[in-house]
């Protein structure tokens, strides 16, 4: 369950040091796990996993199919509740990584869940099948999956907010307020 | 019907999961078991008054009484089940509800510190869940359960509850005074079709356990296959409502009778005769609420996306959000229960009995539905965006959160929203098939 608290303030900027582990003081549990904290960048993961060798033309084909959903079905990812996906490919000592880094409003575990059923239901293999150590059962198996993702996960030691805590849904529905507010504006000239 | 429906084995699946007895009474006991001797003769003892579904729908005009099951993970264990089948079964389960409270919103006043009858303290091994058509029945029933007791030495019933419809309606109704039973998920394969609003039947592995659910063929189960297959998960919650308080709250925020209708119905989702706001927003239509042909089918998104008929934090809307829910066919859940404790009359000062309901949910996970109900959909503070909410009824409140009802201009807004209920013990239980309970009843021998 998310802890929103309710005087989370949006025009305050803010910032939050994370302790080493990745949890502030006693971690809530969820259902898999530790719930990772929700900080002024709102819940998130940067999952840093080894590359299959040799499968990074999958990863940059992987990446066209999902703009190609997305471009189709803008709205096909909407359960996910994100804001932002970063996905990189980086060297380290001659083996390739991914970073798979998004910011998101839901937990982490429903995220993970969310996902497996999004992947499935679209018939969307997802690119985790080319890392090494993903559970093959994936498909059938949303706990082994939300397992591999937590121990991939790399916490942050620092996060930041310039409009802290506040969701997509908020951030959506206050720009939606703002084009009403020019329209009506615009027919009263 | 597909292949996977036509092999759903209604004559080894225990009656509860996919009938209702026509009962108005019953009782649950909790047993213990002194050692895997005690527990199985007991169980031998009892496991021919166990009805599979298709017994149930052969003979239910005339039947009395129905019995079902079923068993916690300690309980599996002292029946003798080997450690390698029982590590086998899902964390949750093997953990119990009492050790998932915080997952589970179960803190404060809800905590299993508080919890009554030996429930959440690990020596629960066993329910007997009696439905009868009469009272007289459930003592005939009662006296027969206690001299099988009396029999199998190292048997002890911890703690029970006596089931009563509680008046003044003649349908399925709680102490609040809402209409009950109005939307049920179908099996498919089970023969039942669902009331128009109550979705398309479901893969009967959303369920039952040993078939396709909703994403595939069944994976990663527990073992023995003979124990596990025509099983499923049952959440026992006993929860307390305290309807003085309830209808304090109604009188102080509702201001005249028709208010307080109203409040009560912003707070469900449905007025208390069961019609749903979506299609009555403003007045009451008891004989729509009384029609499975209409009083469940509508929608959020499609009919009330901004929640002007049904709150955006009601109860109806958090545990069954419809199309405004994610992945809505893998958390689905099968109810079933009944009400306990006294009536207090209307009009009647609160007069500190413990009344309430004493509910089931059967499902094929207990994390991926459950839980994820009580987690997300009732705890969850922000749900919807809400900010400072939980389930009006059945979410975790210390009187600091608020409730907001959308209206034209400007939404209603109630601070201080007292708790109406309190979880007052649960545990996890799977109810094997009738191959499974005679497998349990043999081990060892």
């Amino acid at each position: 369950m998310s802890d929103a608290k309710p005087k989370e303030d949006w025009s305050k900027p803010a910032a939050m040091a994370i302790p080493k582990g990745g949890y502030i003081g006693e971690p809530q549990r969820g259902r898999y796990g530790p719930v990772f904290p929700k900080t002024p960048a709102c819940y998130g993961f940067s999952i840093m996993a080894k590359i299959i060798p040799g499968r990074e033309p999958v990863f940059r084909e992987y990446a066209k199919k999902i703009e190609t959903a997305v471009a189709k079905d803008p709205h096909c990812l909407a359960i996910l509740k994100l804001h932002y996906l970063r996905w990189v490919l980086f060297d380290i000592g001659g083996a390739t990584y991914f970073m798979y880094q998004g910011i998101f409003d839901t937990d982490f575990d429903k995220y993970t869940e969310d996902a497996v059923s999004l992947f499935g239901a679209t018939g969307i293999d997802t690119v985790f099948e080319n890392l090494e150590g993903f559970p093959k059962d994936w498909k059938t198996n949303a706990p082994a999956f939300v397992k591999f993702v937590r121990e991939h996960q790399q916490s942050s030691f620092l996060e930041y907010g310039e409009y802290p805590f506040v969701s997509a849904d908020e951030i959506k529905k206050a720009l939606a307020l703002k084009a009403s507010f020019s329209a009506m504006l615009d027919q009263m000239q | 019907m597909s292949v996977g429906a036509a092999m759903l084995e209604l004559n080894d699946i225990q009656y509860i999961v996919l009938a209702r007895a026509p009962a108005v009474t019953g009782r649950y006991e909790f047993l213990s078991f002194r050692d895997a001797a005690a527990g199985r003769l007991w169980l031998a003892g009892i496991l021919e008054r166990v009805p599979s579904v298709e017994q149930v729908r052969k003979s239910v005009k005339e039947d009395q009484s129905w019995i079902s099951v079923a068993f916690t993970h300690a309980g599996l264990r002292t029946l003798g089940l080997d450690e390698s089948s029982l590590a086998t079964f899902p964390e949750e389960f093997r953990q119990g509800m009492a050790s998932r409270a915080d997952i589970l919103g179960d803190e404060g006043a809800h905590h299993p510190e508080h919890w009554v009858g030996g429930l959440g303290t690990g020596n629960v091994h066993a329910i007997a869940v009696l439905f009868a058509r009469d009272s007289k029945e459930r003592e005939r029933c009662v006296g027969a359960h206690r001299a099988l007791v009396e029999r199998c030495d190292g048997v002890e019933v911890l703690s029970h509850v006596d089931l009563e419809a509680t008046p003044p309606f003649e349908y399925a109704h709680d102490h609040f005074g809402y209409r009950d039973r109005l939307s049920q998920p179908v099996v498919e394969g089970s023969g039942d079709e669902p009331t128009p609003g109550s979705g398309a039947p479901l893969k009967p592995g959303e369920f039952i356990l040993g078939y396709p659910d909703e994403s595939g063929p069944p994976a990663g189960l527990p073992e023995p296959p003979e124990l596990v297959r025509n099983g499923t998960y049952m959440a026992y919650r006993r929860l307390e409502e305290h309807v003085g308080k309830f209808r304090d709250f109604l009188r102080e925020h509702g201001k005249t009778p028709e208010g307080e209708e109203l409040l009560a119905a912003k707070l469900m989702g449905r007025w208390r005769s069961g019609a749903p706001l979506v299609h009555r927003p403003d007045k009451d239509d008891p004989e729509m609420g009384a029609d499975p042909q209409r009083n469940n089918a509508f929608n959020y998104k499609s009919e009330d996306p901004l929640g002007y008929a049904v709150p955006l934090g009601s109860h109806i809307r958090r545990m069954n959000p419809r199309d405004t829910g994610a992945n809505m066919n893998r958390r689905r859940m099968i109810r079933r229960g009944g009400t306990y404790g006294p009536h207090l009359p209307e009009g009647a000062p609160d007069d500190g009995v413990e009344r309430g309901i004493a509910a089931f949910v059967i499902c094929a996970s207990l994390v991926r539905q459950f839980e994820f109900a009580q987690n997300v959909w009732v705890n969850d503070r922000n749900f919807h965006e809400l900010g400072n909410e939980r389930d009006p009824f059945i979410g975790n409140h210390d009187g600091t959160l608020e409730y907001k009802i959308p209206k034209r201009p400007v939404r209603k807004k109630i601070t201080g929203l007292p708790a109406f209920t309190t979880c007052r013990g649960g545990e996890y239980f799977f109810l094997p098939g009738l191959k499974g309970l005679r497998l349990l009843a043999a081990l060892g021998g």
